[in-house]
């Protein structure tokens, strides 16, 4: 195989997915615990929902997910996945 | 009994077996029986892919007791599970093209196949197959346990009953039909999860009174109820987020659902799963813990909380839409199981059988080991579900933990790091497993070591384990990428 350029785009599309990740676990944690620290009493609300539930596990999996849709259509390659050889049957 | 629950239950189940006749006709056609009985040729589309790994992952412990969970602790258990969003996209992308790629050179139908190709050890396969064969049979007696129990409380047969049902509808179809059949039936019964949860959610705030008056009614009762902290007060950010590494991240360890990204035709299909997979994982997730949290004001003092689910559809919905929703922890307790069984019996005939005893097994000879094996492996369960023996309940609360912490860096850094080898490989894998279960001990003794879940010590550990060994012994074994 050598080395292989199909190695370098998953490469880069693995460090692509530890970024997302981390990105995900900033906005979740910032907003659950930058939000939500405070006394019940003193909460805001946004459509029914405490506003730290509203924006780090409602908008933060919206956000999520339009991101990870930017990610599949302008950053991910398409290359083949076989070598160009059939399974071998046994 | 209850006909208008009862019927969509039986419908559902009829469905399923016609797939599994469906797979068993596709089977016949194969061209290798392993490749296909076991990751259905690597012919996934990016539906049923996406689907298979949000199914076989969200399982009776996520279904059941995570509401039951939300229910006595409130939102900030929904603030937990949303860390599963991040496995919509982690596992397709971290181990992505590159594992799918090499896996087709290996040949590789299980994650032992793919050690073996990697590492070239017997002992790294032996340890691979023995430790996915004993955690995940105990996984799967635990989720057995759980769906008796779930169609005990729907219809009122006795659990003995129940299980046989179970068992029976379970068998049939992973027996006959194979991968193909579990990732197909894993999509309908993603599909039945999705719109329970949304349905039984509108049915919940419908009875609760609107959002306005849950929220209004949780902090009546408890303040804490609507914090991230707990209803004690006592969840801390710290542990929550360790949850990243058991639900979020570390699932990337986990053979049944790395297994599946080795499993898709093309690179468009693991496309396709990353935004389908992603939706509807953090869909799933957040319907299901929110009707946990809000079902408290609807239905208070419920004693045993992992009865949440079935308990307020019968409350909030009308019994024929109680039985298409009810299907849904249903659905989500067998796409596990039907998955954990696969991984077993494949450990079973795939890494012992054709890799030790005979290599030179024909086409025919395979079939019907593979065919025994998957249907013994599914009466021991039943056996031992009829009467848990303790070792079963012990070796299950290790099991997810457990695998994550042994199997996550031989596999991602097997992947990404050439200098790594067998040595730490073995090494990564003990050193995965024994920290695991001595500090469960202290844990239940002491309270969290350093505030953390359980997972997040031995899943350094065996990452430095893995690190040191494979540099300590760094000789000249050779790679080819």
């Amino acid at each position: 195989m050598g080395k292989d350029r199909r190695f370098r785009i998953a490469h880069r599309e693995a460090l692509i997915g530890v970024v997302l990740a981390i990105f995900n676990f900033l906005w979740w944690y910032g907003f659950a615990y930058g939000l939500g620290s405070k006394s019940p009493e003193e909460y805001t609300y946004i459509l029914g929902f405490p506003a730290w539930f509203f924006w780090s596990c409602i908008i933060g999996f919206i956000v999520m997910v339009i991101l990870v849709i930017i990610v599949v259509k302008f950053l991910l390659t398409d290359v083949p996945l076989n070598d160009g050889r059939e399974e071998q049957s046994e | 009994m209850n006909w208008d629950v009862l019927v969509p239950l039986l419908l559902f189940l009829v469905i399923i077996f016609l797939i599994g006749i469906w797979s068993n006709n596709k089977l016949k056609q194969s061209k290798s029986f392993l490749s296909d009985y076991f990751i259905g040729s690597r012919e996934l589309g990016g539906l049923v892919l996406a689907m298979t790994m949000v199914a076989t992952y969200g399982s009776a412990s996520s279904f059941l007791g995570g509401p039951g969970a939300a229910y006595s602790i409130g939102l900030g258990w929904v603030l937990l599970a949303m860390t599963q969003v991040a496995t919509g996209y982690f596992v397709l992308l971290i181990l992505g093209k590159k594992f799918a790629i090499i896996t087709r050179s290996y040949n590789a139908v299980t994650i032992t196949d793919y050690l073996k190709g990697r590492y070239e050890s017997s002992t790294v396969v032996i340890l691979s197959a023995l430790s996915i064969i004993i955690f995940l049979f105990s996984a799967m007696a635990a989720q057995w346990i759980g769906g008796a129990y779930l169609i005990q409380s729907i219809t009122g047969l006795s659990y003995i009953s129940a299980l046989f049902i179970f068992a029976v509808a379970v068998l049939v179809y992973v027996v006959i039909g194979g991968f193909r059949a579990v990732s197909v039936t894993d999509t309908l019964q993603g599909v039945v999860m999705f719109f329970g949860t949304l349905l039984l959610l509108i049915g919940v705030v419908i009875a609760g009174g609107g959002l306005d008056q849950i929220f209004a009614d949780l902090t009546a009762e408890n303040p804490n109820l609507v914090t991230p902290y707990g209803n004690d007060g006592n969840l801390s950010a710290l542990y929550v987020s360790s949850f990243w590494i058991l639900v979020g991240v570390g699932v990337v360890g986990l053979p049944q659902v790395a297994v599946r990204a080795m499993s898709y035709k093309d690179s468009r299909s693991m496309h396709r799963a990353l935004i389908i997979g992603t939706i509807v994982v953090g869909f799933i997730m957040l319907n299901m813990h929110l009707i946990g949290v809000f079902a408290r004001p609807v239905l208070p003092g419920i004693e045993v909380a992992d009865q949440v689910i079935p308990l307020v559809a019968l409350e909030v919905l009308p019994g024929w839409l109680a039985g298409i929703v009810l299907a849904a922890p249903l659905a989500a307790i067998m796409s596990t199981v039907d998955s954990l069984l696969l991984l077993v019996s494949s450990s079973v005939v795939k890494d012992i059988y054709v890799n030790y005893l005979k290599p030179d097994a024909t086409r025919k000879n395979i079939q019907k080991v593979s065919y025994g094996i998957t249907g013994i492996i599914g009466v021991i369960v039943f056996l031992m579900a009829v009467q848990p023996p303790d070792f079963i309940i012990f070796l299950n609360l290790f099991a997810f933990g457990g695998l994550e912490a042994a199997f996550i860096w031989p596999v991602v850094l097997g992947l990404y790091w050439k200098s790594g080898n067998k040595y730490g490989a073995m090494a990564s894998m003990l050193a995965g497993i024994s920290p695991y279960i001595a500090i469960h001990f202290y844990n239940e003794a002491n309270g969290s070591l350093f505030g953390v879940h359980t997972v997040t010590v031995p899943v350094f550990i065996s990452l430095i384990a893995f690190v040191i060994f494979s540099l300590l012994f760094k000789k000249k074994i050779k790679l080819n990428y």
